[in-house]
């Protein structure tokens, strides 16, 4: 009986990401499914696409991203069709539309702001600094000196 | 009753770290070297009050004392002995104990190896250290206490730990990620303690440095552990996710080694002080932040396995009052740090500046990557998701901007440089790496960019390196040139070696990912199949049954030009206490490829859904890591860290050693 019930566990256990029987006969038909596979989320995971994940659901969409394809859609139209049905979250790579745009500003906008400060503190230091900027008495200069150059 | 008395000891370290974050502070602000004093002791005695609580349950745990629920909950009797060890920090509760375990530890290592410290910096550092210490001991005993008994009954065996964590490479991880995360929590204590005493100047940045190479050491040995574990257990290879859990770790990583550079310029040049001070705060706010996502479950993912909602609150309180309280005193004290080295555009200081300023802005791409759905969904109402193409998008030029100055930064003189002369011993160099890249290009007959980018900054990285450490030999002929050579400093040879451990991982991603072959059949027993360049044959699948699994385990052979070259055995396993399934590859390991097998389900026709892959250049990601780890390593071992005992060996030798 456990026997039995371990091998029903076994059975159970998930298929592989992408099974033989899902994938197309054209070469170049299933590249791009793979492709688009890439950047569609399985719904029910964590943080995984639907080319890499176990789970049924994904590998629901994935037969219909390839039904798409076969039908002829583009890329996009896959991709809108996926969207359409499941909304954005199913996107990993996040649209630039609306407030989606800080997300991708950030980067380079604070690059900028990065740079511009980096750069006005760098041609500042050009100039001597007065003196006693440390705050150090004789005393403490006296033993930093004599730590450092130990 | 050991496990009443870990239970105790945990209160009374929580006790003696509350004396250790308040006497030293008063002592130091009023001069009172007695109160001051009490900082040491108290430091040991805390660490070896919270050491024996978590060998109380690491005890509970090897013994399998199920009247623990947290023994019920994370263990098994069936389980193996390495893995009923690990179980102790493989959960939410235990995984908090080794948090302040490790506290504790850096606490007392400062106290006992700072003795060349200001003895009121010194309390001070420990007091602050003590401070994050009381936080989470409150955060333990009040919501996550590892020592709750279970009532009556005792259940006969307990549930288990999560199948997914039974793996020696994850059995380590979590401890190194904490000595590193933990590690970071000096560097912050350095930070207030010296906007406490309202001075920093070069030994600050000498005493700073070798903590945050060690928090350093172990993050990067951390995260490269995680990274080779989800390649070769979670069953497609893959190495890195992007993953909120793995963004974690990788936030104070790249602050880290931004502090590492930062604080060079402190120790040498006595200039970008507060910028440092504010790095050492912001890395550790990473570290506790990361904490919070981590421990809360606020972003869901593979790895959190606690969220309760009380907790994530508790740690958010956490890291508010360390943060708003750090900041806070920043902005209050920070103008008084006036930076004294005066240098020009083109020095070793600007090029580790803007070296700051990429890592810095590259780790709050991946901040603002990871929280941006909870952003969205609770500001804009849109529930989306950031994964990994847009993370490859935005993080990766920055990254490449960095390793391309690399070179060129790390061979220019300090003050005032000249970018003609630097850059001669490198114009080779370069032209050699980028005809690799187009040698490259071309033998891959054209496609995506990313291999030969890769190569060429790779190239570049390595060779510019090892230029670097052969002009510091000096003029000379080649015998003198290698003398010399060798008694270079460890942190030269460090500097050098962590730089090729970067280009080498940098290879290696590049490389893997772009050259990754991939195929997925339907194999049959007895039958080959070709992939690229191998031969594949399915020799048999049988069931066997592990110690507390069962598995579907196939036995599979890998043939080039007709000779055998290796035989493998990828599993499907079932853990049925945890009712729950992993995969095991068979991975082939070699220097230019790994073969990946993975075995699927049996077909209708009888036979076996079957994936192999081809990776290129697997293994350079993680010896990268391995490598980085070794300059970090030697790097601590340059003596110009240890002055402590420099100073006493002085003095019982009045020659000393020679001046460098």
């Amino acid at each position: 009986m456990k026997r039995l019930i371990l091998a029903l566990l076994l059975a159970a256990a998930p298929a592989l990401a992408v099974t033989p029987d899902e994938v197309l006969d054209d070469p170049a038909l299933e590249a791009r499914a793979r492709e688009i596979s890439k950047e569609l989320r399985c719904l029910v995971c964590r943080n995984e696409n639907i080319d890499e994940s176990n789970a049924e659901l994904a590998s629901d969409l994935r037969v219909l991203v390839r039904e798409r394809l076969v039908e002829g859609d583009t890329d996009e139209q896959v991709v809108d069709y996926v969207v359409g049905r499941y909304g954005e979250y199913v996107l990993l790579k996040p649209t630039t539309t609306g407030a989606n745009l800080i997300l991708w500003i950030t980067g380079p906008a604070l690059l900028l702001i990065a740079g511009w400060v980096g750069f006005g503190y760098v041609r500042g230091r050009r100039k001597a600094p007065d003196a006693s900027a440390t705050g150090l008495n004789a005393e403490e200069e006296a033993r930093l000196k004599d730590l450092l150059e130990e | 009753m050991i496990v009443e008395l870990g239970h105790f000891a945990l209160v009374l370290a929580a006790l003696v770290a509350i004396v250790q974050m308040t006497v030293p502070l008063v002592g130091a602000s009023r001069q009172w070297p007695g109160w001051m004093a009490v900082a040491e002791p108290a430091a040991i005695v805390q660490f070896l009050l919270v050491a024996f609580s978590f060998g109380a349950l690491t005890y509970a745990f090897v013994t399998s004392d199920f009247s623990l629920r947290l023994v019920i909950l994370n263990s098994h009797t069936a389980k193996p002995m390495l893995y009923k060890v690990s179980g102790v920090w493989g959960n939410h509760e235990g995984s908090m104990l080794l948090w302040v375990l490790i506290l504790a530890l850096f606490g007392a290592c400062a106290a006992v190896f700072g003795g060349n410290l200001r003895s009121s910096l010194k309390a001070r550092v420990l007091a602050v250290q003590s401070a994050i210490s009381v936080a989470f001991y409150g955060f333990i005993l009040l919501t996550s206490n590892p020592f709750t008994r279970q009532g009556m009954p005792v259940p006969m065996n307990g549930e288990d730990l999560n199948p997914l964590l039974q793996d020696p490479g994850l059995a380590f991880h979590p401890p190194f990620l904490y000595l590193g995360y933990v590690g970071l929590s000096m560097a912050f204590s350095f930070a207030i303690a010296a906007l406490l005493e309202g001075k920093v100047d070069a030994a600050w940045g000498r005493w700073v440095r070798p903590w945050t190479l060690a928090a350093w050491l172990f993050l990067t040995i951390g995260i490269g552990l995680g990274s080779w574990w989800a390649y070769y257990e979670l069953g497609w290879g893959g190495f890195w996710f992007w993953d909120p859990v793995e963004n974690a770790s990788f936030m104070p990583w790249l602050l880290a080694t931004a502090l590492l550079h930062s604080a060079i310029v402190v120790e040498k040049r006595e200039a970008l002080k507060s910028w440092t001070i504010l790095l050492a705060i912001m890395a550790f706010g990473f570290s506790l932040i990361g904490t919070f996502l981590v421990r809360s479950g606020v972003i869901t993912s593979v790895h959190a396995f606690a969220n309760d909602p009380e907790r994530g609150v508790f740690i958010l309180m956490i890291l508010a009052v360390f943060m708003g309280g750090a900041l806070t005193l920043y902005a209050a004290r920070a103008s008084a740090m006036e930076a004294k080295g005066v240098f020009g555009m083109i020095s070793r200081e600007s090029a580790l500046v803007t070296n700051n300023i990429l890592l810095a802005v590259a780790s709050f791409v991946v901040f603002v990557g990871t929280i941006w759905p909870l952003v969205a969904e609770m500001a804009f109402g849109r529930k989306l998701s950031v994964g990994a193409p847009f993370f490859d998008a935005a993080f990766t030029p920055f990254m490449v901007a960095l390793t391309a100055i690399l070179p060129v930064g790390a061979m220019l003189p300090w003050k005032r440089g000249n970018l003609r002369r630097t850059m001669q011993p490198l114009w080779g160099v370069l032209a050699l790496s980028i005809a690799g890249g187009a040698l490259v290009w071309v033998m891959q007959t054209g496609g995506s960019m990313l291999a030969p980018v890769g190569f060429v900054l790779a190239t570049w990285v390595t060779l510019g390196s090892l230029v670097d450490l052969w002009t510091r030999t000096g003029r000379g002929d080649l015998s003198s040139k290698l003398r010399r050579l060798r008694s270079l400093p460890g942190g030269d040879w460090g500097k050098s070696t962590a730089h090729i451990g970067l280009a080498i991982t940098v290879f290696g991603v590049s490389g893997l990912t772009a050259w990754e072959s991939e195929d997925i059949r339907v194999a049959y027993v007895g039958e080959r199949f070709e992939h690229a360049g191998y031969e594949i044959e399915l020799r048999e699948v049988h069931d066997v049954q592990g110690p507390n699994y069962i598995a579907t385990t196939a036995s599979m052979a890998i043939y080039r030009n007709g000779k055998e070259i290796a035989v493998q055995h990828p599993e499907k396993r079932v853990y049925p206490v945890a009712a729950m399934p992993t995969t095991e590859a068979g991975i082939d390991n070699g220097f230019w490829r790994d073969i990946y097998l993975v075995i699927g389900d049996r077909q209708s026709d009888g036979g076996w859904a079957v994936r192999t892959y081809v990776k290129p250049f697997a293994n350079w990601i993680w010896a990268g890591c391995i490598v980085m780890g070794l300059g970090g390593i030697l790097s601590l071992s340059d003596r110009r860290y240890r002055i402590a005992a420099g100073a006493r060996q002085r003095k019982s030798n009045a020659t000393g050693v020679p001046a460098e």
